[in-house]
């Protein structure tokens, strides 16, 4: 504590001084929360109950009417169901993938950061241009993927332009994405684990690399998992790009993501209200994800 | 221990690593090969990675020639840059409040903060559309940077950071006779340098690569990012040209790509710290 | 024979030899400390026995099986970490009955859910719950037997590793400094108890250490390693009393040995003082040195001024300035003695039996050649 000043004088200033500091400090940042993210985000929420429409003259409060009107729209329900499938195939390929990247790359001696930044490339690259490049991969004539099917005298078929199998390539290219990133934390999570844990390990007999596994790597990277499946999920419902570059949600909406379904919605039609209560249902989505992640599961996995 | 062992297991590991590497590089390595052919060889669709006679540079310079690519590459910057420098100029003095002063309403605050952790930034975004469709703020710079002013991950961030510094340091600084506002610029943020490093990859990262926000506020090319770039040209080419869609990939994804083989280590440990705390 | 032989280890870490040619062997039932300071190689010897490090030429020999190119789970050794090294998910209970289930049930056994049903599971298992019972008993654990090691003190954990060490019965224990996280009252109960469980175990036991105390109270002999290489293996008594080179006189004992160099005249003889050491002695700087409690003060000696007394309790210690050679010489007085005044000039006498010698290279000189005591007048 200061000593400059002495007395009663001096312990009413300070706190007063700090406090004054604290709240100046924080004021910025306060008003841009409330301007920026605060006052919009109620207003999306209540928008979610209205029938605005962009360049509407009136704006009339519905009620949960756009909720009913979504549950019987088949076009969102099937870009609900399609936001589902393509997270239940990305988040498990690209956490599993990561995982074994992972545990390779770390026991390594050499060359490890060639290896991570091999794989860690996608996270830094443009989406939109990647995409572009996949689009190319992936064309059912001109493209080398078709082409090497072709040598070995299998037609494949039209990966991004053909309903059945549309979903399934973007969530390729999606967990493509994912992999770098999980790895670099998976990475980080195994590298906290200390060595003399595994060589106390080693001397108790743990021999095979399987035991070791079992025993010491994936409980102590409980916490870690829990985090990169969140954040993979989360990521994997938020799918926006790869689908409004490639495909745009067909053919016939068999790649239509949520986000997508927001965004046409609200700018291609200009049905603010509607797409403000796609937004909210996202928005409870991910809500639900992350209480998942707090509640449940975090108690299980810290050690304390 | 047995090294012949070990040496033979990092060599399957090198070679499967390896193996795997290179199947995850291929969209890289057909980007770039399929930009050096001329429109006529992408069309063979043969396997050769390297183009016949040599590849040409005609793609490059009619993608150079029809895309205002160092304008997209020059907003790029400005959005990007625009935007940390607020973010760090709001997050580090409020995540620095919240962590070390005491300060009425300071809880609250902090609460706020958590809770604007849980909503996406997709949610806000079409009020604030409204809002700046209404203030004729369209297709500006402000429209694009302005929402992402407020980072509460960064204020997030920074408190944390912050919470491990010790106390001593900013009591000597009042002993000294530094001023609150003083102390932040002169002792805190020098001080937060390695937690803004770190935040300052990941935000660039994700605003350089962003597609969503961009393309619901801009229309057309004076202001358009990289990543909007990319799309127009793909919509003027109609998807036809891919020797000229290839180079301009090439192109936009250079500059992030190059950046991080520079400072790769800072890259992931931003990530990886940011990702961890986060 | 049983119990641990190490022959002509050594290994090299790129241009480093952290171990050269280290000799040492262990009974079954033995104490063995290795002493030394830090980067001296005895952690690095530690771990070669254990099979966590490998060697580039030599032998490690266990209950007589050549054990150099075998793993370390393929030893029977058990080792204390100095971080104790405890699974931080698993209850002290399960951290003790790792070794055990590693050991006797099998593969199948072992399986998370249907491993319980696999034919004799459960047989193993209660005879595990039972020697996990007795290790923790034998070392207190009793009451804290579901707490995981978040929840534990550092004695605590310690004990853990402990027990986890000795539920397996090895044919060796090997102790990482294990002392060295506790605070020193503990430590100083601790030591007792860990020679008692190593009795009560009758293997061959190796303690690394750098606190030379320690290694004199717990073992049954000591090896002074230093800059890789064993200097002198003896009993806690030679160790100490009979230094064979001048690093072993200067690392052993506490307060350091007192040193001043010497040197022999023109006929070879060597005096100090008055008093005559050695007849005939080579040529070159040598080292006298002595132990502090074999030093008195006299009336005539060793000329030297006092600088501090410090009180211990049970003796004094005088901090002297020798001033021809600069050096600082220590006095162990008795309770009684007369305290003396900073600054003043005292001369120190000695008992020249309990004087070592040593050559320019460090080599202690053959006491053989030395005057013998009768000749002496105590001065």
């Amino acid at each position: 504590m200061s000593e400059t000043l002495t007395g009663p004088l001096r312990r009413q200033r300070r706190p007063v001084g700090e406090a004054l500091a604290g709240i100046m400090l924080t004021l910025p940042a306060a008003i841009s929360y409330f301007l920026l993210l605060l006052l919009p985000t109620l207003a999306a929420i209540m928008l979610a109950f209205t029938d605005y429409e962009l360049g509407a003259p009136a704006i009339g409060w519905i009620g949960g009417e756009n909720f009913v009107e979504l549950l019987d729209d088949l076009g969102f329900r099937q870009s609900l169901r399609n936001t589902m499938v393509y997270t239940a195939i990305v988040v498990p390929f690209s956490i599993i993938g990561a995982l074994a990247l992972a545990l390779m790359i770390e026991a390594l001696t050499r060359g490890k950061a060639l290896f991570r930044a091999v794989f860690f490339l996608p996270v830094v690259s443009l989406p939109v241009a990647m995409a572009t490049a996949w689009q190319y991969l992936l064309h059912p004539t001109i493209g080398p993927l078709n082409a090497l099917l072709r040598e070995i005298g299998v037609n494949g078929p039209a990966w991004l332009t053909s309903s059945d199998t549309v979903l399934v390539s973007l969530a390729v290219i999606g967990i493509w994405e994912a992999i770098g990133f999980n790895l670099v934390l998976f990475l980080a999570g195994l590298t906290a684990i200390p060595r003399e844990l595994r060589q106390a390990a080693e001397v108790d007999g743990v021999a095979s690399a399987w035991e070791r596994f079992r025993l010491i790597t994936w409980p102590l990277l409980g916490p870690t998992t829990l985090f990169v499946v969140t954040i993979t999920m989360i990521r994997a419902v938020r799918t926006f790009d790869s689908v409004a570059v490639l495909t745009q949600g067909g053919p016939n909406r068999a790649s239509e993501v949520l986000l997508y379904t927001m965004y046409t919605e609200g700018f291609t039609y200009f049905r603010l209200g509607y797409s403000a209560a796609i937004t909210l249902i996202f928005l409870l989505i991910v809500l639900a994800l992350m209480l998942l992640q707090t509640r449940i599961l975090d108690r299980r996995v810290h050690y304390g | 221990m047995a090294e012949p062992r070990a040496r033979l297991a990092e060599l399957l590991r090198w070679l499967l690593l390896g193996l795997l590497g290179l199947m995850f590089l291929m969209p890289y390595i057909w980007m770039v090969s399929a930009s050096l052919k001329p429109l006529d060889e992408i069309f063979r669709a043969s396997l050769n990675l390297i183009p016949e006679n040599g590849g040409t540079l005609s793609n490059y310079t009619k993608v150079l020639s029809e895309v205002p690519v160092a304008h997209y590459l020059w907003n790029g910057l400005i959005v990007c840059a625009g935007i940390l420098f607020f973010q760090i100029l709001f997050a580090v003095p409020a995540g620095y409040a919240i962590a070390k002063l005491n300060f009425p309403g300071r809880d609250w605050v902090f609460g706020a903060v958590m809770l604007g952790l849980l909503v996406p930034y997709h949610v806000p975004a079409l009020p604030l559309y409204v809002g700046f469709s209404a203030l004729g703020l369209l297709n500006t710079y402000t429209a694009l940077i302005l929402p992402s002013v407020i980072s509460v991950f960064a204020i997030f961030l920074f408190r944390q950071f912050f919470k491990s510094l010790p106390d001593e340091l900013i009591h000597a600084a009042r002993l000294d006779g530094m001023g609150e506002m003083a102390i932040v610029w002169r002792v805190i943020l020098p001080n937060a340098l390695p937690a803004a490093t770190a935040f300052a990859i990941f935000s660039v990262v994700a605003h350089w690569n962003d597609l969503f926000w961009p393309l619901i506020v801009v229309s057309g090319p004076t202001h358009a990012t990289p990543a909007l770039g990319v799309l127009y040209f793909r919509t003027e080419e109609a998807g036809d040209d891919f020797g000229a869609l290839m180079a301009a990939s090439v192109i936009m994804t250079t500059p992030l790509v190059l950046a991080f083989l520079l400072a790769q280590r800072r890259f992931v440990e931003g990530i990886a710290t940011t990702g961890l705390k986060g | 024979m049983s119990g641990i032989r190490i022959e002509d280890v050594t290994r090299r870490f790129g241009a480093v030899t952290a171990l050269d040619r280290v000799s040492l062997s262990v009974q079954a039932g033995e104490f063995v400390a290795l002493v030394g300071p830090s980067g001296c190689g005895k952690t690095t010897l530690m771990r070669i026995v254990a099979g966590i490090e490998h060697v580039d030429s030599g032998r490690v020999i266990i209950n007589g099986s050549d054990m150099t190119r075998k793993r370390a789970a393929e030893r029977n050794v058990a080792m204390v970490f100095q971080s104790y090294a405890l699974y931080p998910h698993l209850t002290v209970r399960q951290n003790i009955s790792v070794p055990l289930v590693m050991k006797r049930l099998s593969m199948g056994q072992r399986l998370p859910l249907i491993g319980g049903f696999w034919p004799g599971a459960d047989a193993v298992r209660r005879g595990i719950t039972n020697d996990v019972g007795k290790a923790a008993s034998a070392l207190g654990l009793g009451e804290l037997l579901d707490r995981r090691p978040a929840q534990l003190s550092g004695g605590q954990r310690q004990r853990v590793a402990l027990a986890r060490a000795i539920v397996r019965r090895p044919a060796a224990f090997l102790m990482d400094e294990p002392l060295s996280n506790l605070d020193a009252a503990l430590r100083v109960q601790t030591r007792r108890e860990i020679v008692d469980i190593h009795r009560q175990t009758g293997a061959a036991t190796l303690y690394v250490t750098h606190d030379q105390s320690e290694a004199l109270t717990m073992a049954d002999r000591v090896a002074v390693m230093q800059a890789g290489r064993i200097l002198q293996i003896g009993t806690p008594e030679e160790v100490y009393g009979n230094p064979v080179d001048l690093r072993v006189a200067s690392f052993i004992g506490s307060p350091r040995i007192n040193t001043l160099p010497v040197e022999a005249d023109a006929d070879g003889q060597l005096h100090l003082g008055d008093v005559l050491l050695m007849r005939h002695a080579p040529r070159g700087p040598l080292t006298f040195a002595i132990r502090p409690e074999d030093c008195e003060l006299a009336d005539a000696g060793i000329p030297v001024r006092a600088e501090a007394m410090e009180f211990l309790g049970e003796n004094f210690l005088l901090h002297c300035q020798h001033p021809p050679s600069g050096r600082t010489l220590v006095l162990r007085l008795p309770p009684g003695a007369p305290r003396a005044r900073p600054g003043e000039l005292l001369h120190i006498g000695f008992n020249p039996s309990r004087a070592l010698l040593f050559d320019a290279e460090g080599r202690r000189l053959d006491p053989d050649l030395r005057v013998s005591q009768q000749e002496h007048a105590f001065v």
